[in-house]
């Protein structure tokens, strides 16, 4: 574990190289563990990907020779250990998002068909038959960062972005797929939306997605969202 | 009280000092762009640290008080605007800002403060999930505030001793902590002046004038990010992540700005500029140390100004 600053406000814990299942689930276990602890002067942990982030509030430490960002680290490293075992913290789910693929919902369907050869329905059958990991949560506000799609449905991102991508938009960025839990700007191409709300604000935990949970996408008709609601 | 929106302005937007906790979730920290000058606001008119207030941004509102208080504006400078000092406001007075003079945000406090609902443990306004603040968005005119009752009573005549202020500048030095792929770049980023242009926002400063060079070609893998952290996309011209900035980010960070003077950058419009000056860790946590001297003081100066009625 490789530990360095992001400026004066964290500590970046580097558990792994790339994007892959055994070094999220390090980086699961080691940030569950952190949060666990309740760390004195830690304000937030933010697992992404490979790495952890820590943040802490300097004022809350007392002047030392190391300083805060020294006793941050000596705290992170007293828990290294836990990024290989379960933490205890919530258990990875797995939640079924409902979707509606193409159509109005989906404009770039037919670009993502063209781009992998396959009829429409097949290309969103395939995307929906997958079973997918959160790498991250991030973007927006509840913005889950999915891999495993299907090789076949690797797209790159638009060339322009679109300036408005409604809430709920179901979306494919090069190798990963994700929805969009509120409206935003936004370069994927987007192939579904679903009617399930991702960020709920007056919840908590706001976000319904968390790093390490399996996601997977179920094709329902336009009526069906519609009752959804 | 209630406070009438006459003209919302550009963009003015209740703000707080942020929301904690909840970056995991993908909610930046948020709250006001220049946190000293918020903070300062509060303190003039008796609010407990932190208060909702406004921030006015390039073009200020107009104002309507339904009942006696006080404001105080700190921050962006504004004709026709009393800065820095609180000044007594009476049913049916109007504050109307004038033309800015300088700076970018100028930031309103009032006595009690703005009583907007606390949302995800903050009061400011996130515009891109449209919660917290004044129903989740900016001020449009004929809206209708409501403010706290306060008890507090200020004497006026007096302002604050400008020495105490940060550094404020249309060309500031900012200090700034070399990032994760700092040795990626040469020492341009140190040597130049950058300059702001007008796609900056809460979310980032935009900067030009000194396109970088990256070395290396290697492709990032996402982290968390956080205000202060300076990115540079494949075009070179760098981004200040700013308080609603993503909280992730996948270019290379080449530095990070001092916390501490975070609110230079927060003051500077379109057209100004901005030079980086290198630091360390330690360095930056003594000058935030100092910073909290300085509003320890100045709140012990004011004490004898409030009291409580």
């Amino acid at each position: 574990m490789k530990l360095e600053p992001l400026g004066d406000t964290a500590v970046v814990a580097t558990l792994g190289a790339g994007i892959d299942p055994g070094t999220l689930a390090s980086v699961r276990s080691y940030s569950q563990a952190l949060v666990a602890a309740g760390l004195k002067g830690v304000t937030d942990v933010v697992p992404a990907y490979a790495t952890v982030t820590v943040f802490y509030d300097a004022s809350r430490f007392a002047e030392s020779p190391g300083g805060a960002y020294g006793e941050v680290c000596a705290m992170m490293e007293a828990l290294a250990g836990r990024a290989s075992s379960a933490a205890g913290g919530p258990e990875a789910r797995l939640v079924e998002i409902p979707v509606c693929y193409g159509g109005e919902f989906g404009p770039d369907l037919p670009a993502l068909a063209q781009h992998c050869g396959l009829p429409a329905d097949e290309a969103a059958a395939l995307h929906a038959g997958a079973e997918y990991l959160v790498h991250a949560i991030g973007f927006t506000p509840g913005f889950a960062y999915l891999g495993g799609l299907p090789e076949r449905l690797r797209m790159p991102r638009r060339p322009t972005p679109r300036s408005h991508v409604p809430a709920g938009s179901l979306a494919i960025g090069g190798s990963q797929t994700g929805v969009y839990p509120v409206a935003s700007p936004g370069g994927w191409q987007i192939i579904g939306r679903t009617p399930m709300a991702l960020f709920r604000p007056t919840q908590d935990p706001a976000a319904v997605l968390r790093i390490g949970d399996r996601v997977r996408f179920r094709a329902i008709t336009p009526a069906e969202a519609e009752s959804w609601r | 009280m209630e406070v009438k929106v006459l003209r919302a302005g550009m963009l003015t937007t209740v703000q707080d000092l942020g929301r904690r906790g909840h970056m995991a979730e993908g909610v930046p920290f948020g709250g006001a762009a220049d946190p000293f000058a918020l903070r300062v606001a509060n303190m003039l008119v008796g609010n407990p640290d932190g208060s909702p207030a406004l921030e006015i941004t390039l073009t200020g509102p107009e104002l309507e008080f339904g009942g006696p208080g006080w404001v105080a504006v700190c921050g962006a400078r504004f004709e026709e605007v009393p800065a820095w000092r609180p000044v007594r406001v009476e049913a049916g007075d109007r504050l109307r800002f004038g033309k800015r003079v300088h700076g970018c945000r100028g930031y309103l406090s009032i006595s009690g403060g703005f009583d907007v609902p606390e949302v995800m443990g903050g009061r400011g306004t996130f515009l891109a999930a449209g919660i917290g603040g004044f129903q989740g968005r900016a001020l449009r005119d004929g809206d209708m505030i409501r403010t706290v009752d306060s008890g507090r009573v200020l004497t006026g005549r007096w302002s604050m001793d400008e020495r105490m202020l940060p550094h404020y500048s249309r060309e500031p030095i900012v200090r700034a902590i070399p990032g994760a792929q700092a040795r990626e770049f040469d020492d341009a980023f140190y040597s130049f002046r950058f300059g702001i242009t007008p796609r900056s926002n809460r979310m980032g400063i935009r900067l030009d004038g000194c396109p970088l060079e990256r070395k290396s070609n290697t492709e990032l893998v996402s982290t968390a990010v956080a205000p202060g952290t300076v990115q540079v996309p494949p075009d070179g011209n760098p981004i200040v992540l700013m308080a609603d900035a993503q909280t992730l980010g996948g270019y290379p960070r080449i530095a990070h700005v001092a916390a501490v003077d975070i609110p230079l950058l927060a003051q500077l419009a379109p057209g100004d500029g901005v030079w980086f000056a290198r630091t360390t860790v330690a360095e930056a946590h003594a000058l935030a140390r100092a910073e909290e001297h300085r509003i320890a003081l100045l709140r012990q100066g004011l004490a004898e100004k409030i009291r409580n009625a």
